[in-house]
This record gives structure tokens, C-alpha cells and sequence, in this order.
């Protein structure tokens, strides 16, 4: 598939962002600046990016509890989601979220999710507004293996595939939910066999290589926008921390499997590829580097000088419209 | 104690056009204004047209909805917008959801209330905490009604009313109609509402008759409604037990006990200042709940009234309920669970010592 050096930049510099921002948040995390759990996404940039590059602020995605990478591929601002973990008023929810419910509904960004499994149907019901409104819009769903064993999977997918909606199931297996590997918990090999059990095309693609992403997504989100319904998407992936921000993944995972995963690092991978076929050079992908450890900093600096949200936030935005007093109710 | 002027109990129906129609009427006819009215209004569920897909053979509309309150709407509005599912409540549940958070407002029917355990997830964790946790982005125009109630031998899956778990619920609205005029003004209300918001259809209301003016309205969710006037004690109802209390107000007066009814209407929110004012002038309440009895309605209106009209009561309060047992199936079974007119009666005679 045809990628334009504009596409080609964004690829590397929303993967190197998401990158930056799951190292820094660790370390600010490490030093107490998390108001919560974090659940890191690094290693697993080349998914989210390689689909985000085909979607604009009019389609919606879908995120789970690990969703940094999925905010920052849809394009939301990485201060933002700093002041929101750091539970600071300037936060995209205002800290009333935190790292586990980050949402931008002016990106099409229709929340990270806490319950494994739980925002596949809100991605299908936003391709079905898609559909009753035929706006040409796709629903996009990111989930991990974990949610692969959850009954809405299984009924998301009956339901696009009967109502032929606009959705790309997008399973990232990164090989553990939580401590728990696939193939204990998973009784296929391949999730995306999964998909000819609903009538569905269902790909299994390399997560560590955005290339392979970006054509897979490219032709699944085409089919969608082309009315001819949803596509699986399995992302062989790997995540290089443990579950949270505490979990010690040597508990369950032996070092060398991390090696082996490591070595084929999205980001040494692109930028491997791009220099030997001369498409970017080493001199720009540093000032992209540069440019976006900078970024990362100031959203530290704006996130720890931004004010903490005025205790009247706990009673708002419970309703629009509610005739009792919240705040009168205890 | 605010005084607040209330609307004439029977409704602004006797001096405007309309008819006596049954429950399932009213909601068949709101949703027809209310589709007609908004083009981002879809409704729904298992069954609302029934035999879907079938149409190059000639069948539509089989079912028209479970209880046929959405008979007849399919041949206007189409297939896209009286859309029926698999039957797969977690599923469409979410879906709607996500459909209503993208700007859409969606009506489910659930069918039977029991099934909302089914789907609670995708109610209590994405509809009622969607907006609070992403700081107020984003809203949920969703409606769901689903009927419930013990009646017919429908026995312990298909009986229950969980009015008090959907109350509980910040973020999720809980709305009881009680006749066909409420119905048509409560659902009316509840549909251009941009919260979610669950209707408790009792399945012993869905047949029964009254007035409703032609032209569409809309009743405040949140307000309740005084059913009867009088000075010796309160009886509060929601759902069919607003019924109950109307026919033992009725038996009480034949010996002489001058009873308040007060219908609730809404549930979340909970009209509490209608209730305090009866009972600061009755000075005696019955709250007559068909939920069981552990942490249900009844039991969090008795905690208003003990906490904000202590003074005011000269007896106990006292609740009528349903038992600590799942529904059971056989008649006389099934009879003795439900709170009765004579149960609320009895009660109502030991308060005052009658």
C-alpha cells in the first residue's frame, strides 16, 4: 500500500510519542506523580498507529484500560492525558477519569474502558450511528487477548457482522492478560480463525511491524467505509511491561521470550526499513525524536503545575439534567 | 416544608381531546410522536417487528414487540429504525450505548426487566459512568423499558421489579408509570432526555385503560403525583402498587379511614417533597413496594421520611412488600407474594389502631 512521506513521518513520530509518553509515565509514575494504576502500552505502538493512520476525528475508536497508545494514535494531546493521570482539573476528564477512562470526543476518542470487554459494543454502536446517520464513518474496537474469553466480543461480532455495520474488531495479542498466556486461556491459536465463526474476514498481522499494520487496517477500513462490513484484525504483540505500573512480569515470563520480542522493536524495525529504501534519513528521525522528548517533558511540566480539580467536580457531570440535588442526596 | 402547586391528579386530559386507551397503547402512540419528531430516534430489541428479513416473503411485522407496543411501527419507519436483534442483551444494550454516546437516541425494549442482569454490565459501568469519568464529554440519550412485575404465572425469572438497582445506580434515571396517561407523558419525557433512562412497565398495567389527551405531552421526571386526597394516613405507591394503594384507599373509606395515595412516577430522581408534605399532614405512611424487602424502594423513601419528617409521625413507619423469595409460579403462591389491597389495608387498619 502507497504511503505519502507526510504519512511516513506521522507513523514514526506517533510511535516514537506513544513510546516517550509509556517511559516517562513510568518514571513519573515511579516517583509517585500518578494519582492511580497505569497499564503501559510500550512495544506495542506499531497497532494502533499503523490503524489511526487510516481513521480521522470523525471515526471513533474504541480503547481498553492499556489505551495510551490508542489516544495518542487518534491524535489526543499527550499534555492532556499527563495532567488527566496526574489527576490535575487540566486533564481531558478533568481528573475524574484517570490513565484507565482517558476520552476526546473532539477526536473521536470514545474512551478507554476498565471492564475487559466492555467497550467492543460502544464501538459497534457508534458504527451503527455511523450506519442510521450514513456518514461514512467506521467504528474502530482495540481489545486485547484477554477479552477474547468475554461474551461481548462474541455478541459484538454477531451483531456487526448480521447488521454488515462499519467496525474493525482490532484484537491486540500481546500474549498475557495479566499473568494469565493465550494459550492457556484461549482455545485457538489464532484469534482471528475466530472471525469465520461470524462470517467475517479475520487477518492475522505482525503488531511489531507498522508497515503490515497500516496495510491490513488500510484494506479493512476501506471494506467498511465501502459498506461491505466488519474485518478482524488479530496483532501478533507484545507488551514490555508487566500488566500495571507495579507488576514484576518476571514473575510469569522468562527474559529470553522478552528478547526475542524486543528484537523485532517497531521502532528500530521502521527505521531499518525506511533508510534502506531512502525514504527518511537518520538526521530527521533524530529531530523527530528530539522534537517529541521535549513535547513529553513540557506535558510533565504542564501536568505538575496544573491545579487540582475543586472538590465541587465530585457532584457534576453525574447527569445533564437531574431534579434532585446530587450533592443533597448523602 | 415548600408547598409546591401540583397538577389535577386525573391530568390535563378531561377538558382536551383524547381517549381511554390501554398502557401498551400509549407507548405504541409515543413512540409513533416521537420518531415522527426526532429522525435520530430508533427503537430497539428482540421481537419489536418480529420475523425480520423475511419481508421478499411477505412477513413483517409478526410480533410487533413482546407485549405489541411496537406493533405497526415498522410499516412507517422501516427496518433501519424499528431495528429487531439477536437475542443478545449484553450486545445490543452496549451497542445502543455507544449509538446514543455518538449522537443518536435510541429506544430498547428488554422485554422482560428480569433480563437487564443480562446487559448490567454495559448499563452500570459504560451508560451510568460514561459522562462522569470523561469529565462531562459526552452524553446518553438512552431509553429502555422492559416490563415487570409479578403476575400470570411468568414465576422467578421473569417477575422480578428491580427498581431499587437501577435507583442505586448514579448516573442511570428509574421511571415507574402507572397508567396510560403516564405513560405516554413519562416516555415522551424520557426519550428527549439526554440521560439514560430505565421504564419499569408492570405487567399487570399493560391492559389496563385510561383517559390520554391526543396531543403529545411530557411529564417532569421526577415528580410524583397525588392519586387521592385525605387526612388520616399516606399510602405511597410506584408502578401497579400505586394501583394497589388506589383500591385499599377505596376499601378503607367504605369503614371510614380517610387515606392520601401518592404515586411516585419516578424513582430516580425521587420526588421526596411530595412525599414529606402528605405525611407532615397525615402523620402516619404506608409505602407499599412489590420488590422484596431487603435494601428495595420502600425502604429508602421510609429513610427519607425518618430522617427529614421524624417530627411529624405519630406511628411507625410501616412498609408493605413482596418476600425474601425468588417469584414462585403456582397461584396461590404467586398471590400471596404480591402485596394485596387487603395486605396494605390491614396494615394501614394496625397503625391506626383501627
Amino acid at each position: 500500500m502507497e504511503i505519502t512521506p507526510e504519512k511516513l513521518r506521522w507513523l514514526y513520530t506517533t510511535m516514537y510519542r506513544i513510546r516517550r509518553f509509556e517511559e516517562v509515565l513510568l518514571e513519573q509514575t515511579a516517583l509517585g506523580k500518578s494519582m492511580g494504576v497505569a497499564h503501559t502500552s510500550d512495544g506495542e505502538e506499531a497497532g494502533p498507529t499503523g490503524i489511526c493512520a487510516h481513521l480521522t476525528d470523525a471515526d471513533w475508536i474504541g480503547s481498553t484500560h492499556r489505551g495510551h497508545g490508542h489516544c495518542i494514535a487518534k491524535g489526543v494531546d499527550t499534555a492532556g492525558m499527563m495532567a488527566e493521570i496526574f489527576g490535575k482539573y487540566t486533564g481531558l476528564c478533568k481528573g475524574k477519569g484517570g490513565s484507565m477512562h482517558i476520552a476526546d470526543f473532539t477526536k473521536g476518542m470514545l474512551g478507554a474502558n476498565g471492564i475487559v470487554g466492555a467497550g467492543i459494543p460502544l464501538a459497534v454502536g457508534a458504527a451503527l450511528s455511523a450506519k442510521l446517520k450514513g456518514d461514512g464513518s467506521v467504528g474502530v474496537s482495540f481489545f486485547g487477548d484477554g477479552a477474547t474469553g468475554e461474551g461481548t466480543i462474541h455478541e459484538s461480532m454477531n451483531l456487526a457482522s448480521v447488521w454488515k455495520l462499519p467496525v474493525i474488531f482490532v484484537c491486540e495479542n500481546n500474549h498475557y492478560a495479566e499473568s494469565t498466556p493465550v494459550e492457556y486461556a484461549v482455545s485457538v491459536t489464532d484469534i482471528a480463525d475466530r472471525a469465520a465463526s461470524y462470517s467475517m474476514p479475520g487477518v492475522v498481522v505482525d503488531g511489531m511491524d507498522v508497515f503490515a499494520v497500516y496495510d491490513a487496517a488500510g484494506e479493512a477500513i476501506a471494506r467498511a467505509r465501502a459498506g461491505d462490513g466488519p474485518t478482524f484484525i488479530e496483532l501478533k504483540t507484545y507488551r514490555y511491561h508487566g500488566h500495571y505500573h507495579a507488576d514484576d512480569p518476571h514473575t510469569y515470563r522468562l527474559p529470553e521470550e522478552e528478547e526475542l520480542w524486543k528484537a523485532r522493536d517497531p521502532l528500530p524495525n521502521f527505521e531499518r526499513k525506511v533508510i534502506e529504501q531512502d525514504l527518511m534519513d537518520e538526521v530527521e528521525m533524530e529531530r523527530i525524536r528530539n522534537e517529541i522528548d521535549q513535547e513529553i517533558q513540557d506535558a510533565v511540566e504542564f501536568a505538575e503545575e496544573s491545579p487540582l480539580p475543586p472538590i465541587e467536580e465530585l457532584y457534576t457531570d453525574v447527569y445533564v439534567n437531574y431534579s434532585n440535588s446530587v450533592q443533597g442526596l448523602r | 416544608m415548600t408547598t409546591t402547586s401540583r397538577p389535577n391528579p386525573l391530568g390535563p386530559g378531561f377538558d382536551v381531546p383524547g381517549s381511554e386507551i390501554r398502557y401498551r397503547e400509549a407507548f405504541n402512540k409515543t413512540l409513533g410522536d416521537e420518531l415522527r419528531r426526532d429522525p435520530d430516534v430508533f427503537v430497539m430489541g428482540e421481537d419489536v417487528a418480529g420475523g425480520a428479513g423475511r419481508e421478499d416473503l411477505g412477513i413483517i411485522d409478526s410480533w410487533g414487540g413482546a407485549f405489541a407496543a411496537t406493533k405497526g411501527l415498522i410499516q412507517e419507519f422501516g427496518a433501519d429504525r424499528i431495528r429487531d436483534t439477536p437475542i443478545s442483551e449484553a450486545g445490543f444494550v452496549g451497542a445502543a450505548i455507544g449509538a446514543a454516546l455518538t449522537g443518536t437516541r435510541p429506544v430498547v425494549d428488554l422485554m422482560y426487566f428480569d433480563f437487564i442482569t443480562v446487559a448490567w454490565d454495559q448499563l452500570l459501568s459504560n451508560a451510568a459512568k460514561n459522562r462522569y469519568m470523561f469529565g462531562g464529554q459526552g452524553k446518553i440519550p438512552l431509553t429502555l423499558f422492559a416490563r415487570s412485575g409479578v403476575a400470570a404465572g411468568y414465576s422467578a425469572q421473569h417477575s422480578q421489579n428491580f427498581y431499587s438497582m437501577v435507583a442505586h445506580i448514579p448516573g442511570l434515571k428509574c421511571i415507574a408509570p402507572s397508567d396510560a396517561y403516564t405513560v405516554r407523558g413519562l416516555l415522551a419525557a424520557a426519550i428527549r432526555d439526554d440521560d439514560p433512562a430505565i421504564i419499569c412497565n408492570h405487567k399487570k398495567l399493560i391492559n389496563m385503560s385510561s383517559f390520554v389527551p391526543d396531543e403529545s405531552y411530557t411529564i417532569e421526571l421526577g415528580k410524583g403525583r397525588y392519586l387521592r386526597r385525605g387526612a388520616d394516613v399516606t399510602l405511597v405507591g410506584m408502578s401497579y402498587t400505586s394501583e394497589v394503594c388506589r383500591l385499599a384507599a377505596e376499601l378503607l373509606a367504605a369503614e371510614g379511614i380517610d387515606a392520601e395515595v401518592v404515586d411516585m412516577l419516578s424513582l430516580s430522581p425521587i420526588d421526596e417533597d411530595i412525599v414529606l408534605e402528605s405525611v407532615v399532614k397525615t402523620n402516619r405512611i404506608v409505602i407499599v413496594d412489590e420488590d422484596t424487602p431487603r435494601c428495595n424502594m420502600a425502604t429508602d423513601i421510609a429513610a427519607i421520611v425518618a430522617d427529614k419528617a421524624f417530627d411529624s409521625l405519630d406511628a411507625p413507619i410501616k412498609r408493605v412488600t413482596g418476600p425474601h423469595t425468588p417469584v414462585p409460579y403456582s397461584k396461590p403462591l404467586e398471590d400471596a407474594f404480591i402485596p394485596s389491597p387487603e395486605d396494605v389495608v390491614a396494615t394501614t387498619k394496625k397503625l391506626l389502631g383501627a
